[in-house]
């Protein structure tokens, strides 16, 4: 059970983003821009980013919703977010990717966890200061997002399979313009 | 230096949004929301749990910044700023009060380390749920502000001056997005 009366049978962030309107349209018109608007990191890498941040933080709902949708974008199955999740070094991921993940892993752990090593890397393998900069957003919003889900002890489906139907609806819809209670 | 390409001399956060307006907007609402929007919490409580998660994320800039502009809001009990940095138990709060600092200390930590009890406690001392809600978000939120500011190394003022004029801004104007400058 929620730690707060949240309208019931709402799975993950939609219990608290149906309690509180007000604070939930801000935060999905910054998931909107940070996943989904026009950006060199394709849609796919970024909710890759936003999948891997919520595994390291535990968060079930956060990990595979986002799992869900990266599926849907990057056209793969469940096995290969899997694997970037657990270790996305031997993953085919670009190294690219590979050195934003690092940079999302410090995030996670803390901000000054970044090193100045992992910011060059990143650059000497093509990445720009938007790519670096959106790439720690992502990652601290996702510490903000699974703490929001967690913390408030949220109920979320167990069946992953349901996740990835979603993910497709998501991807479709986008975050601002949905019907929260379906 | 910061580890992007962001005006000089602009300080932590300000820097980032000025660097990417686009999501700095929806950053800065979200603070407007939050900390200053209505709420059965204050204005001068809301920004106490964002200094407390700060200090706990040890983010100098976000901690200072807001520690100074809670301050302001309590005026002449000024003084509970500080406390609360030191040691909440011991602070000079009501009973709510350090429930939620409570329940903010363990978001900062993870989602699921706050526990029924913890939940129970604040419902004893007279929370109700958007008293608990508020700071949960508040809470998670400065997770994420703390990381920005940061995982970027934007520049953090040492001169505590910097932050009294900070904290009277934040106190009087509230989170506006700055305007670019332009170079």
């Amino acid at each position: 059970m929620a730690h707060i009366n949240l309208p019931e049978g709402l799975p993950g962030i939609r219990g608290p983003m149906a309690f509180r309107p007000e604070t939930a349209k801000h935060l999905n018109e910054l998931a909107e821009v940070l996943l989904r608007s026009e950006n060199s990191l394709s849609r796919g890498e970024r909710e890759l980013i936003a999948t891997y941040v919520s595994y390291l933080n535990d968060c079930f709902f956060c990990q595979n919703a986002h799992g869900g949708i990266a599926q849907h974008y990057l056209q793969c199955d469940m096995s290969f977010i899997d694997q970037v999740k657990e270790d996305f070094q031997s993953s085919s991921i670009s190294d690219k990717l590979k050195a934003l993940l690092r940079i999302a892993g410090s995030v996670q752990k803390g901000g000054k966890q970044v090193t100045l090593d992992q910011i060059e890397k990143a650059r000497s393998l093509g990445a720009t200061d938007r790519e670096i900069h959106d790439t720690v957003l992502i990652a601290a919003s996702f510490c903000m997002f699974n703490r929001y889900v967690d913390g408030l002890a949220t109920w979320a489906p167990l069946d992953r399979s349901i996740y990835v139907e979603r993910g497709k609806r998501r991807a479709e819809e986008g975050y601002i313009d949905f019907d929260v209670y379906k | 230096m910061a580890h992007i390409a962001v005006t000089e001399g602009i300080p932590g956060i300000r820097s980032l949004v000025m660097f990417r307006p686009e999501t700095g907007q929806h950053l800065y609402t979200l603070a407007q929301t939050l900390l200053r929007g209505e709420s059965p919490l204050t204005s001068a409580e809301r920004e106490l749990i964002a200094t407390h998660v700060s200090a706990r994320n040890n983010c100098v800039f976000c901690m200072s910044s807001h520690a100074a502009a809670a301050r302001e809001l309590f005026k002449e009990e000024n003084n509970i700023v500080n406390c609360v940095i030191v040691d909440v138990n011991s602070a000079p709060v009501s009973r709510k009060m350090k429930a939620l600092l409570n329940i903010a200390g363990k978001v900062q930590i993870n989602g699921k380390t706050v526990l029924p009890l913890d939940i129970e406690a604040a419902r004893t001392a007279g929370a109700n749920d958007r008293d608990i809600h508020d700071t949960v978000l508040i809470a998670a939120t400065f997770c994420m502000f703390n990381r920005y500011v940061d995982g970027l190394a934007s520049l953090t003022p040492t001169d505590p001056k910097a932050y009294e004029e900070m904290g009277k801004r934040m106190a009087t104007i509230g989170y506006s997005l700055p305007k670019p400058v332009n170079s």
